[in-house]
């Protein structure tokens, strides 16, 4: 894939409310880049707020506002209707971590069914738009509004739960790599039924980090294997930008991604001892699905 | 075509006679068999639609939701613990003007569990912009659906068909089905104001300003209100193809020179005429008022009952106030007697309205009384 043969307008349009650097905004104009014929199905979230402000709107594609909860319910409806008239379209749930909590019963419904959309939750670790409060996602020890101290429970693994949906398509992707991610949601739009991609989006304000570091905070959380990007159509794999995870001296830059960030503030190092090994399990698990599903 | 069907089969043949496209629900009692009848339906390719499986109510009026928004004739059905699961999507689908219909096979709420009729449910949709009607039996059941359609469609607001848990839903009755011609006829192509479609960048549901959101409901307020006229037509024009009209938004029975009037809705309407019969028979000048939509309240048929003696009968009670029927009623005519009867199902029947009536007539009842006493003491 060319990055220069792809659509150079943006569904999304300048002047927007985001936040500056703010990770949406780098994976709401890959979307518009990789498909055609969007509809996006939004429940409240950053998201709502970086769509405008009635007279105004910000997409230039059909936005459908839900309520947190009903996304993937919502967008079923509109993937049925559409099917039932024979029109073509990418019904796209765009949400954040929040959605894919209070929602969680709806996306695994959604995907029980295998409902021919696509979910991307833009996953920024917690619920910024609502002013920092810890979510389902939120990375161990991080402090957010609700966990001040740092949070005490697990990250929740959302992408390999949805594996286990036995859907056609899954992957993580990052805003840090978005040549990956327009190329994953190209993939998941040739294959019809239930796709869900997991977008890692580090946020500026709710990780405490310079708003012109977005991108090099992210590909931080990659490159210390914070977060592995891979690709399930049938067939499992790390994405390329994962791979040199395991030839890197690993130490340094999980340090260096921990400390980056405001939100890990004093954090103890045996914390980062036990989150080193935690993401070694988790390599271990991933490299195992690729054994499992060659 | 004269047929034996349960009030959930009846509104099922109404939704396939009205040809809804898309179709989502989640099983409770007692509407269940509603849409296990759709379902089998589709499956068996009578009715051209799809059929969504959802994982829960909430889903279920978010999917018809989105397929409303895509512009699609659309329908689910609910009770009780449901209605209240999915009470946030009722709102949205109001506010973003939305017709559908979804049927309220009325159920009261637990605990304990009871899976038996009141109207607490329904009665929770009041303020929320939905057109709510009741049906008295099976056959006013499938006629509201057909006619919740087009009403619903024409006032761009969503319609609530509401018939009473097992005394409607699981009672079957002979009823009158319509021919697919005849239907077709009646029920016009569904228009919208607007489609979610690709390539057509509209934004719904995004942030307002506040004068914007005021505006909006301003203009429910004003289109629900209007929405009274659209349903006496509907009433009308569908008399007169279909042979049954009802009356509008009331039904009046033995109302013209009744000194005593018995205002209430739902199934239950049926054995308060016959008690009405019976007391008429030894020259008690008592009728009815019987309410066939909740929303927009029939306000104006209810001035006209002013100076007359106004009994509410309610299957709703409004915890630290009164019943709800007898509270709305009295917004309208001043002092209104309310007996509350029928929660959770107890029953009442034909004697219970007859020794309820004549004690009404005698000036024995208290302005806010429980019924039956046995229950209360
Ligand atoms: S809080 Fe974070 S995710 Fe939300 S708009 Fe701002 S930068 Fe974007």
């Amino acid at each position: 894939m060319k990055i220069s043969e792809l659509p150079r307008e943006s569904i999304l349009l300048p002047g927007n409310p985001s936040c500056q650097g703010c990770p949406h905004g780098l994976g709401l104009r890959a979307l518009g880049m990789a498909l055609e014929n969007i509809v996006l199905v939004i429940p409240a979230g950053c998201t709502t707020i970086i769509s405008g402000i009635h007279p105004k709107a910000s997409f230039n594609v059909p936005v459908l506002h839900v309520p947190f909860a009903s996304a993937a319910a919502v967008a079923s409806g509109l993937a049925a209707a559409y099917r039932q008239e024979g029109i073509d379209a990418n019904v796209v749930v765009w949400m954040g971590d929040g959605g894919a909590d209070i929602g969680f019963a709806t996306l695994s419904g959604a995907a029980v069914r295998n409902e021919d959309i696509i979910v991307v939750v833009s996953d920024n670790e917690a619920y910024m738009n609502t002013g920092i409060q810890s979510s389902g996602t939120t990375f161990w020890k991080a402090k957010t509004t609700t966990s001040p101290g740092g949070k005490s429970e697990e990250k929740k693994d959302l992408a390999t739960i949805m594996l286990m949906h036995r859907v056609p398509y899954v992957a993580t992707a990052s805003v840090g790599y978005l040549p990956d991610f327009i190329e994953k949601l190209r993939r998941a739009s040739e294959i019809k039924g239930f796709r869900f991609i997991h977008l890692h989006s580090p946020c500026p304000p709710g990780w405490r980090f310079d708003s012109s570091r977005t991108v090099e905070i992210a590909r931080l959380a990659v490159k210390s294997g914070a977060w592995v990007l891979w690709e399930y159509d049938g067939r499992f794999s790390i994405s390329t930008p994962s791979k040199p995870y395991k030839n890197e001296e690993r130490g340094a830059p999980l340090e260096e991604y921990i400390k980056a960030q405001g939100r890990f503030k004093g954090i103890k190092p045996e914390d980062i001892e036990e989150i080193r090994r935690k993401i070694e399990k988790q390599w271990r698990l991933l490299l195992s699905f690729e054994e499992t599903f060659r | 075509m004269r047929t034996l069907l349960t009030g959930n089969y009846a509104v099922a043949e109404a939704v396939k006679l009205s040809r809804a496209k898309v179709i989502a629900a989640y099983p409770i009692t007692p509407q269940t068999t509603i849409v296990e009848k759709l379902a089998e339906m589709v499956e068996k390719g009578e009715l051209d639609a799809e059929f969504i499986r959802v994982e829960s109510e909430h889903s279920a009026l978010a999917a018809v939701y989105g397929a409303a928004a895509a512009g699609l004739r659309t329908f689910t059905a609910t009770s009780s613990h449901g209605l209240l699961y999915l009470y946030e999507m009722v709102w949205w689908v109001a506010n973003a003007r939305l017709p559908l219909v979804m049927a309220v096979v009325t159920r009261t709420i637990g605990p304990p569990w009871n899976i038996h009729t009141d109207h607490t449910d329904l009665l929770t949709m009041r303020d929320s912009g939905w057109i709510i009607s009741m049906a008295e039996n099976v056959q006013e059941a499938f006629d509201l659906t057909i006619q919740g359609f087009r009403i619903s469609e024409e006032a761009e607001l969503p319609f609530v068909v509401g018939m009473d848990a097992f005394q409607l839903s699981h009672t079957a009755e002979v009823i009158d089905l319509p021919s697919q011609e005849d239907v077709d006829k009646w029920l016009p192509e569904r228009k919208q104001s607007y489609k979610i479609e690709p390539n057509n960048p509209v934004t719904v549901g995004s942030i307002g300003p506040n004068e914007y959101t005021a505006k909006l409901r301003y203009d429910m307020a004003k289109t629900i209100e209007s929405s009274k006229e659209l349903i006496r037509k509907a009433d009308e024009s569908f008399g007169k193809t279909f042979g049954r009209s009802y009356g509008g938004l009331v039904e009046s029975y033995e109302l013209d020179d009744a000194e005593y009037v018995v205002v209430m809705a739902g199934a239950w309407c049926g054995d308060a005429k016959d008690a009405i019969d019976r007391l008429r028979a030894e020259g008690l000048p008592v009728g009815m008022l019987r309410l066939r939509y909740f929303r927009p309240f029939p306000r104006e048929e209810l001035e006209e009952l002013e100076g007359r003696k106004v009994l509410v009968v309610d299957r709703a009670f409004s915890m630290g106030h009164m019943g709800i029927l007898g509270m709305e009623v009295s917004s309208v005519i001043n002092n209104v007697t309310n007996v509350i009867a029928g929660i959770g199902g107890v029953d009442v029947g034909v004697e219970d309205f007859e020794a309820m009536f004549r004690r009404f007539a005698k000036g024995e009842l208290q302005r806010v009384e429980w019924w039956p006493k046995e229950v209360f003491s």
